[in-house]
């Protein structure tokens, strides 16, 4: 790519703590994720009653893109795209939607829990919380991978489909968790490569 | 920067209506619909309407194509896209990549209380597509809702026209399953008839499976069309209702439009989404407007189709493609009386028309939509 890109702000939410810019921001350690996250939403002093009633998932993507959307621009002239990945889907919710029908004896389809049956409802919650009318998409790998989301982060900037885009590896499953997202942006201090995302993935 | 142009070349499906493109051109000009009534206590208690692949004819056909274990699934994908492939012959090397979309993948095979097998992640699915044909390259999932296969046609144009790639086989695909039907059939989003999308008459959604499968490339021979415009832009107003004012297929249909570089007026045929719900048809009629659509032959497929989930983005493009080289739109089946606040000029019967620009739109669930356009070969 021709342009040179930055990562201007970053965070990640594991085992019960969030890391923002490389300093710790919260942590209720020993907590399960419901309670974990209950309390990171407290903390973070954002009134949205919505944020209860969304999946695990969405609660996760939401905590994280609150960290770094919070306060940046004004809301719906924020051109910032919505570049996500995961690795095991809605699968967390899917299990639980499809423990609701496979009992016939007990047979109880809820919309409530089927909409969240689909990854990219989190870019939604996003969305319409930050009123970002901007490129989403959704993504599945193995593994978080940095090579991707470089390239692709770096062709919605390229081809001016978005000022900024925040990228977020969202991965929620029975529990274990682990958000990691940061916002790539035409200044900052860290340039954006395939490298950097990766050292800051794992620091 | 100079962009390179992006070109769709061979295209393939698996539908009720043929396991061909042609057969399935023919089913569609001769008003032939895949949707027919469903009596499956193992879908739903009470019956309903769906576009169902016959299972038997689907071993049959996967029979002659290879003797190993997959999922019915898995089937329709491989048997959607070994002649894309065949037909190609392009290298299978690092500058040739797959991307697989869907929605639900594998989702039966989700049991309670057993172990999840790797087929149920989506990918895992994938890796079982692209290791059948050999694939060098990790496989690219898209899983965003009803624009997955459209979205992932935009995502592939995107990674050849920056240098990533030559070569994107794309593969959508998605079965009616318990667990989607009784989803749609908890939001009462099930149409009691067969759908009829943007009629005054459509009382909901019908439900099909499909798989769907096209190249995209760098390379020009045997193009059917450029990939001229695309963009993927959310409403911010609801997870599981269109936008009342179509903001984000709106913002997606001018994104696309400018990038490239047409006015509205040189529109010549929409492949649009069409469920037949209420909101949806709706939203899409206020969207049109706005950008001074309403003239421009439109129709929805869901009509001989259902709707095909993941899968209906791209199926609609293959069948809207061959409307694009026949010179010819088709009716939008299950129409009849005007049914949306706004004018839109939905096609009732087959008609010839010169297509040089085709807009294909879809929207979904998370408030996504995606609109691409294809422009003719001269």
């Amino acid at each position: 790519m021709a342009n040179t890109y930055y990562i201007s702000a970053y965070c990640s939410i594991q085992s019960g703590q969030i890391m923002l810019n490389g300093e710790e921001y919260f942590s209720a350690e020993g907590a399960d994720f419901a309670d974990f996250a209950k309390q990171a939403y407290k903390h973070g002093e954002t009134d949205y009653p919505k944020f209860f009633k969304m999946d695990g998932l969405s609660k996760l993507s939401f905590l994280a893109s609150d960290l770094l959307l919070k306060g940046r621009q004004p809301d719906g002239e924020n051109n910032t795209a919505l570049l996500f990945a995961n690795a095991s889907s809605s699968l967390d919710t899917d299990v639980k939607y499809n423990d609701s029908i496979s009992d016939k004896e007990n047979y109880f389809p809820s919309p409530a829990v089927f909409v969240y049956t689909l990854p990219n409802i989190c870019m939604g919650e996003i969305s319409i919380k930050h009123k970002l009318y901007t490129e989403n998409s959704f993504f599945i790998f193995e593994a978080f991978n940095p090579e991707f989301f470089a390239n692709y982060a770096a062709i919605l900037l390229d081809t001016n489909k978005a000022e900024n885009v925040l990228c977020g590896w969202v991965e929620f499953f029975k529990n274990d968790y682990k958000a990691f997202m940061y916002l790539v942006s035409k200044e900052g201090a860290t340039e954006h490569t395939t490298k950097n995302i990766q050292t800051l993935y794992l620091s | 920067m100079s962009l390179k142009n992006v070109y769709i070349t061979h295209t393939n499906c698996i539908t009720p209506l043929g396991f061909d493109v042609a057969g399935n051109v023919q089913a569609v000009a001769g008003g032939v619909t895949g949707i027919s009534h469903q009596q499956d206590s193992n879908l739903l208690p009470e019956a309903f309407y769906a576009s169902v692949i016959d299972t038997a004819a689907l071993n049959t056909a996967f029979a002659k194509l290879s003797q190993a274990e997959h999922t019915r699934l898995e089937k329709m994908m491989l048997l959607a896209l070994q002649p894309v492939i065949a037909a190609s012959g392009v290298a299978l090397n690092n500058r040739t990549v797959l991307i697989l979309s869907t929605t639900k993948g594998n989702i039966t095979a989700l049991k309670s209380n057993e172990p999840l097998p790797d087929g149920a992640y989506l990918q895992g699915l994938a890796k079982n597509v692209a290791n059948f044909f050999g694939f060098a390259t990790e496989p690219i999932v898209v899983s965003n809702a009803c624009v997955s296969s459209i979205m992932a046609v935009s995502v592939a144009k995107r990674l050849v026209q920056s240098g990533l790639y030559d070569n994107v086989f794309i593969i959508g695909g998605d079965e009616v399953s318990e667990f989607v039907v009784s989803g749609f059939n908890s939001f009462k989003a099930m149409s009691p008839v067969p759908c009829k999308p943007y009629s005054a008459n459509r009382e909901g959604v019908t439900l099909g499976e499909a798989a769907a499968a096209a190249l995209v490339t760098i390379n020009n021979q045997n193009a059917k069309a450029v990939i001229v415009g695309d963009s993927s832009i959310n409403d911010a107003n609801h997870i599981s209702g269109p936008s009342r004012t179509g903001e984000g297929l709106y913002r997606s249909i001018g994104s696309a439009l400018q990038e490239a570089g047409v006015t509205a007026s040189q529109i010549d045929y929409i492949s649009a989404h069409g469920t037949a719900t209420p909101f949806n048809d709706e939203m899409e009629a206020i969207a049109f407007n706005r950008h001074n659509l309403e003239n421009v032959p439109v129709n929805s497929f869901k009509g001989y189709y259902g709707h095909t989930l993941g899968a209906s983005g791209l199926l609609e493009t293959v069948i809207g493609l061959e409307s694009m080289a026949q010179g010819k739109v088709f009716a939008s089946l299950g129409y009849d009386e005007p049914g949306v606040s706004q004018p839109i000029n939905v096609v009732s019967k087959n008609k010839d028309r010169e297509i040089n620009y085709m807009l294909k739109t879809a929207s979904g669930f998370g408030g996504c939509n995606t609109a691409v356009v294809f422009q003719k070969i001269k």
